[in-house]
């Protein structure tokens, strides 16, 4: 069993397995309920399997040169996907698309209160300090 | 071995983007179909990521970069629109 063997078995493992990461989130996409637990399910290809189809690559080019550019590849992609997982999510709440009962809790709840509260009694301030400069 | 490998992910990748399209075309909501499409872009690189893997070569490696660099974008984009359109008059 000589190395070369022992490489290739690696890379087709890692290469089948990430290519089970993106049929794992179109089937996550097509069975969850809701926006949130969809968003979870699509994560997978985006980290796990690319980092290991790009695990893939670089075992099957044989070169040391191409690590870094993966590396940057994926790094790239582990700063980004969270940008956007974010603004989705909090579109997606700010609009109701979800399922409260599924959440097992939800912090952002108390923040969007306490945010209204506040600006409530802002505007009541404000209505008052027209008010005072009306007279 | 590698043409099976080959074969096997073809097979996969093909029936999770045809997923991912329906996802696109059914989505009750526009914010599940800029999930399912940015699903999708992660299928397309996997693609790519095999097709050079399997062949040996690396043509497609900077356009990889380039898509994990810029492919959040849209979708970025698009929440915003809806959060915004929502508010409506509210000014941000």
């Amino acid at each position: 069993m000589n190395p070369e063997t022992v490489i290739d078995a690696v890379s087709a493992v890692f290469m089948v397995v990430g290519a089970l990461m993106s049929l794992g989130a179109a089937i996550g996409l097509l069975r969850f309920p809701d926006l949130m637990s969809r968003m979870h399910a699509a994560t997978k290809p985006q980290v796990l399997g690319l980092f290991l189809l790009l695990a893939a690559l670089g075992l099957q080019m044989r070169t040391w040169w191409v690590w870094p550019v993966l590396l940057v590849a994926w790094l790239f992609q582990l700063l980004t996907v969270p940008v956007s997982a974010h603004m989705v999510g909090r579109a997606g709440y700010r609009t109701k698309h979800l399922h409260p009962e599924l959440l097992s809790s939800d912090e952002l709840e108390a923040v969007v209160q306490k945010a209204a509260q506040k600006a409530a009694q802002k505007t009541a301030n404000h209505g008052v300090d027209d008010d005072d400069a009306g007279r | 071995m590698m043409q099976t490998v080959l074969t096997v992910t073809a097979v996969v990748l093909s029936l999770a983007a045809a997923g991912a399209i329906i996802r696109i075309g059914r989505g009750p909501s526009l914010l599940d179909r800029v999930l399912a499409a940015d699903v999708l872009l992660a299928i397309f690189g996997a693609a790519l990521c095999i097709d050079m893997a399997v062949n040996r070569h690396l043509n497609n490696l900077m356009l990889l970069v380039a898509i994990s660099l810029i492919g959040f974008v849209g979708s970025v984009t698009v929440a915003r629109f809806v959060a915004e359109r929502r508010e409506g008059s509210r000014e941000s």
